[in-house]
């Protein structure tokens, strides 16, 4: 009933008790491991319905945002990560923990050839913490936001979070195939211009899916707006469109495994 | 064999933020020929490597496919670099703490690369544009390089890494039992101690009466101890005080007739921590004693609060300086046992758009100043993952050569889980960092005035952090707390171990191995790993039993333990290298030696400059340059760079508004792991120019104003704490120490009014500089007052942005005559006049107003402060996208002569500029006015206004003349207008 998530934190993970906290609201029952304790036991990993890796700056973010994290997860939980998703049990990256899904290949996917895709600095060079608004993409086959039709706020807190496809065709491929799930917007309608977007990605992507859906990852931070009085104007009553919903759909998904 | 290779990360991403953020601070150098220019990381690895392994380290590791390409060679030794064209090289001096080196260096190894020995990093910069070598050394002096920590090449850089040194055991014995007094005084300076005769006189005593000479470590032990910095000489002095005028001390707390003479017992215990022990507030749960304050969150949590400051390091290294202050005082709040949930930052700069020949030789540009600092805030607080949530930033020409860095840190923590009792037989832990050569001397040096050739001579103080060891650190610390593993903590700042150790077991004795301590790279001498200052770094006492357990919580973590001593028992400070016992004094004479000083101290008004005013005042004109004097403008710029969300408890922001991007008076957060609608509020007062008046008003007003920022959101005022952080001169100087005595009467008397305590203070003195003509510069007295105020729901919060047209707008408070010090002088080129005087029945309407905010009677309160009225009314109107109209005629008011002195300032100018204390615009529904008005009656509190539809902010005067008319886009425009940082 309460699919077990695995809330998977690096030294330098910082956004893992807001992770916990969201999948905990969501009806998961979150628990938290060290990279080192999974190292130890990579078994472990079958026992959960559910991967999370969360926000912060693994590794201190040295050689580039999520790359060392990355680096893990290739050389040390390759084959179990490969079991999981192949199961497919879902696995949500959110800032952080999405540099590090680019990084390994296993986003856009499939991880076993070269980098389609990565995540850099933001065009304005600088770290940048403010409130955005993410449109679902009703024909993304992604488990998080299927069926979702309200549009999300929460906040971005990142510095390379600028999504760079390869190349044209892999952006036309992405896009083709639903893996755009969330994209940068605004609440008129019109594009998504800076600060909307708020680090200069290609096509104004927030996050995506790999080719199954069951695999995704974001820069905005949906965990930060669970609750109302997390949203920046509760105080002139504004209400709703919180984050939650993205998880409440991946723990839903994942208990019907 | 060993070789050294370098690999050139190059990019080929398309746009590059870094060149665009480069050339927009080349700009301001007046280099005309940059017309582009090209950033790449460079790696230097040294080791016994194949191509092969290189190939694998540079494509695996250093680089990003998609938008970037690796170039590689081997580097000769001994050659000097190719030159090249327009090139310039930063990298770090050897030994500066390089993460990304660190990291590097273990990653190889789980590549199956073993013989990867040294990595160091840098950058490479390529120019386009027709630029002579003279442009490019400006380039990297002004704004590349810190050749306190950084040296560059103009063209390929020679990589520098650590040399290879053996282990040293050398300790001098200081011959002193023998000296003149002169001599004294010539030891203490050639070896950098700063301590007075008296001081060396009673080491002298103490080794004679030992029948031997004290080693280096013992003589640098005591230095460090009885620092300034670390024992608080001056606040701890007796204080023969001399007052020659000024106001009278008013309110409960103090005396009947202010005597013109006294004798005060000590600023600390006669003031500051004497309100806090008058007050008797229960829910304080510690307060001075710790390494931050505690109070009572709820019946479950704590929650802790300290404030520090790192200003001398800043001065030199902003980045680095601001860096680890941050970190600093994060290890004080895991130094209580607490989890960090906030971090609070206050600058002081000298103004960014200064004229280069108007910077003193030595000292850096404020505008490069305020960018290094805010990095370094940045990077710290964000990647521990610490909103940076409350703050200000202030410009004057003053701080040029001193810049302030206040941080501060709040923790929260279960109660009954932190300890500080350590027993004989447990072991001294140390956790985190290792130790190097960086910041010796720091707590001696942050004692001493700057000079202009400072940075070179003591630059090893400065260093650079490594937040995300400490992350490791904190993590582990509290897994170790919840099980219950340590019996005392405390962290290693100013003085290292020495510090650290010395002050945990001073009532029990230590015995410690230095050799037992890791070290960044060998050769330090036994002193030099005793008092070395390398950031990241905690101790605590375990039992022995504990250390298994504690041993598998930090491989979990990553993170790097050892056991380097024990508690003895036995009262002695006793230090082996080797086993050869290289210090051995008593606990007693180490910590209670110390001479006690009596200072002297007088305090006279000061004369000040008359602001200058055109024989009639465009008041509009008056108020688009207030919102856009750098004071009050919009700060959005730095905030955004501060992550303000992670944790998820910031329920108040510190932009709010239509479209976030108001001014808020405070931040609150809720705490997701309490669980309950409780919250904190956490705001600061402070307003140097007050100061430069009257610090007895400084300390009034800057209490005032903490606490209004925070009743304002809905904390309540019968729950506020208070920080005090002092930054003064020289309190050798009888000028700069009578300040301060006004300064701490200020702070005791306005505590005892508004039922305020402090539970934690820091004091940073000697911010003066000489610079290279010999003419002393001193800060303006900069008193920091930080508060944290609860609220019992943070669901009855209120922000600042109007919210209907339609509402009706109060003003709370009375306005006087009280121009001295204030913005509108200071536009002016003034400060004399009347600063704001203590409104001792303040708390009174503080109450009240907070019962209305309880009621939910108020849809927007904003506080009055630079700028009084006409600003505060402006920043409600831009953050809430409305108009406001404003009528003078009702507004409460003391008395205002028609004409104030020789500057004829009107009063309608009073009534929209003073900037008397205690004062509130607040925002309430038409039907909720009568409600409002029952809950405020009896105070100084009358409706002034109205929200308006229309977008513009029009305030007429008391003879119904209309003063301001203006767009709120216009006003809003000017607010955004001027550059932050």
């Amino acid at each position: 009933m309460h699919p077990r998530v695995l809330i998977l934190q690096a030294t330098g993970t910082n956004r893992d008790g807001d992770a916990a906290y969201a999948i905990e609201l969501a009806g998961g029952t979150p628990v938290t491991l060290h990279v080192n304790q999974l190292r130890a036991h990579p078994e472990l990993l079958q026992q959960f319905q559910m991967l999370l890796l969360p926000g912060g700056f693994s590794y201190g973010d040295a050689l580039g945002a999520g790359r060392l994290l990355a680096a893990d997860m290739r050389w040390l939980f390759q084959e179990p990560l490969a079991a999981f998703v192949a199961a497919g049990k879902p696995v949500l990256g959110i800032c952080n923990g999405f540099q590090a899904l680019v990084k390994s290949g296993w986003l856009p996917g499939p991880p076993d050839g070269a980098l389609r895709a990565t995540l850099t600095r933001n065009v304005s060079n600088r770290f940048e913490c403010r409130w955005v608004r993410l449109d679902p993409n009703s024909s993304s086959p992604c488990v998080f936001t299927r069926g979702l039709t309200e549009p999300i706020t929460c906040p971005v807190a990142h510095g390379e979070g600028r999504f760079v496809p390869r190349d044209e065709t892999t952006l036309a491929e992405l896009t083709a195939a639903g893996q755009v799930a969330v994209t940068y917007a605004t609440a008129g309608g019109s594009p998504p211009t800076y600060p909307a977007n708020p680090n200069g990605s290609t096509a104004d992507i927030a996050g995506i899916c790999n080719a199954e859906g069951t695999v995704f990852g974001l820069m905005p931070h949906p965990e930060d707006h669970v609750l109302p009085e997390q949203h920046p104007r509760w105080a002139r009553g504004e209400r709703g469109h919180l984050g939650l919903a993205l998880f409440e759909q991946g723990v839903r998904y994942a208990a019907g495994l | 064999m060993s070789e050294t290779f370098r690999v050139e990360v190059y990019w080929h991403g398309g746009v590059d933020g870094r060149v665009t953020d480069l050339l927009d601070q080349i700009a301001p150098l007046g280099i005309e020929g940059v017309k582009g220019a090209r950033v790449s990381n460079l790696y230097f690895i040294r080791g016994d490597l194949a191509s092969d392994d290189v190939e694998r380290i540079a494509w695996a590791l250093l680089t990003d496919p998609v938008v970037e390409g690796y170039l590689w060679t081997r580097v000769l030794d001994h050659a000097t670099g190719a030159a090249a064209d327009s090139v310039v090289e930063v990298g770090f001096h050897p030994g500066v703490t390089d993460p990304v080196a660190t990291h590097l260096l273990r990653r190889a190894r789980l590549l199956g690369i073993e013989g990867l020995q040294a990595v160091t990093t840098a950058t490479r910069y390529q120019f386009d544009g027709d630029l002579s070598r003279a442009d490019l050394d400006r380039l990297a002096r002004e704004l590349l390089c810190n050749t306190v920590i950084q040296s560059y090449t103009l063209g390929e850089l020679q990589p520098a890494f650590v040399p290879d040194a053996a282990p040293s055991d050398a300790v001098d014995i200081v011959p002193i039992r023998d000296l003149t007094g002169d001599q004294l005084r010539a030891l203490s300076t050639d070896r950098v101690l700063f301590l007075s005769l008296p001081e060396m006189q009673a080491i002298q005593s103490e080794f004679r009466a030992a029948g031997r000479d004290p080693t280096d470590i013992e003589l640098e032990i005591l230095a460090q101890t009885w620092s300034e910095h670390c024992l608080h000489k001056t606040f701890k002095a007796a204080i023969d005080f001399h007052r020659e005028g000024g106001m009278p001390r008013v309110g409960p707390g103090a005396p009947a007739v202010t005597p013109n003479r006294e004798t005060v017992p000590s600023l600390i215990g006669g003031y500051l921590r004497a309100a806090t022990e008058r007050l008797a507030r229960p829910w304080v749960r510690s307060a001075f004693v710790d390494n931050a304050g505690i109070i009572d969150f709820d019946d479950t949590y704590e929650v802790s609060f300290k404030a520090e400051t790192h200003n001398h390091p800043s001065a030199l290294e902003p980045f680095g300086g601001a860096n680890t202050g941050v970190g600093g005082v994060i290890r004080d709040i895991i130094g209580v046992s607490a989890k960090p949930i906030a971090n609070t930052d206050v600058l002081c700069f000298g103004p960014l758009d200064l004229d280069a020949d108007r910077v003193p030789g030595g000292s850096l540009h404020p505008r490069r100043i305020a960018r290094g600092v805010v990095a370094g805030i940045e990077d710290y607080g964000n990647k521990m993952g610490i909103p940076t949530v409350s703050g200000a930033i202030l410009y004057d020409e003053d701080y040029v050569a001193n810049p302030l860095v206040y941080c501060g840190c709040v923790g929260i923590a279960p109660k009954g889980l932190h300890c500080n009792a350590p027993r004989p037989g447990d072991r001294i832990v140390a956790l985190g960092g290792r130790t190097g050569r960086d910041g010796i001397h720091g707590a001696t040096f942050s004692s001493a005035e700057l000079t202009h050739d400072t940075g070179t001579t003591v630059g090893s103080v400065v260093q650079i952090g490594d937040p995300i060891t400490e992350k490791a650190v904190l993590d582990a610390i509290l897994q170790a707390r919840d099980e219950g593993l340590y019996t005392a903590i405390t962290d290693c700042g100013a003085g290292g171990f020495s510090s650290a150790v010395g002050e945990m077991g001073k009532d029990v004795g230590v015995d410690v191995e230095l050799q037992h301590i890791p070290l960044k790279y060998p050769g330090l001498r036994p002193w030099e790993i005793w008092l070395s200052e390398a950031q990241e770094r905690m101790v605590i006492a375990v039992p022995e039993s504990n250390l298994a357990r504690l041993a598998e919580i930090c491989a979990t973590y990553d993170v790097e333990w050892t056991v380097i001593g024990f508690f003895s028992g036995d009262g002695t400070l006793r230090i082996r290298y080797g086993g050869t016992i290289v210090a051995d004094m008593p606990m007693d004479f180490v910590h209670e030696g110390w001479p006690r000083l009596t200072l002297s101290a007088v305090w006279t008004p000061p004369t000040v400059p008359d602001p200058q005013f055109p024989a009639s005042l465009d008041l509009e004109a008056v108020l688009l340059r207030a919102l856009a004097h750098p004071d009050v403008a919009s700060k959005e710029d730095v905030i955004r760079r501060y992550d303000h969300e992670v944790q998820g408890a910031t329920v108040v922001k510190p932009l709010v508004g239509l479209l976030d991007d108001g001014p808020s008076d405070a931040a609150v957060l809720r705490p997701l792991m309490t669980g309950g609608p409780r919250g904190l509020a956490l705001g600061c007062g402070i307003n140097p120019h007050y100061g430069q008046l009257d610090p007895y008003a400084m300390a009034w007003a800057a209490v005032d104003e903490a606490l209004r920022n925070v009743v304002a959101v809905g904390a309540d005022p019968e729950r506020v704490a208070l920080l005090d952080n002092f930054c003064w001169g020289n309190p050798a100087l009888p000028d700069r120490l009578g300040g301060l005595v006004r300064a701490a009467q200020g702070c005791h008397d306005a505590a005892l009014a508004y039922g305020t305590p402090f539970i934690s203070g820091k004091d940073s003195l000697n911010n003066e500089f000489v610079d290279a003509q010999g003419v002393k510069r001193t800060i303006p007295p900069t008193l920091l007052i930080s508060s944290l105020g609860m609220v019992d729901d943070v669901r009855t919060c209120v922000t600042m942005d109007l919210k209907q047209a339609g509402d009706a707008v109060y003003l709370v408070g009375e306005t006087r005559a009280e121009l001295g010090g204030s913005l509108l002088h200071r536009l002016f080129g003034g400060l004399s006049g009347t600063p704001p005087a203590p409104v001792p029945d303040a708390p009174e309407s503080l109450r009240a107003l907070h019962r209305a905010i309880g009621q939910s009677l108020v849809r927007a309160v904003h506080d009055l402060s630079e700028g009084g009225l006409a600003v505060a009314g402006a920043e409600m109107a831009l953050a809430g996208h409305l108009g406001l109209a404003l009528d003078l005629t009702a507004a409460p008011r003391g008395a205002i002569s028609p004409s104030l002195g020789s500057n004829g300032v009107d009063t309608d100018t009073v009534l929209l500029f003073s900037e008397s204390s205690a004062r509130f615009l607040v925002e309430v529904a038409p039907e909720a006015g009568p409600a409002f008005e029952a809950v405020l009656a009896g105070q100084p509190c009358a409706r002034v206004g109205t929200v308006t539809p229309d977008q513009r902010l029009r305030i007429t005067g008391v003879e119904a003349a209309v003063l301001i008319d203006l767009p709120v886009e216009l006003l809003a425009a000017a607010w955004r207008s001027t550059e932050v940082v």
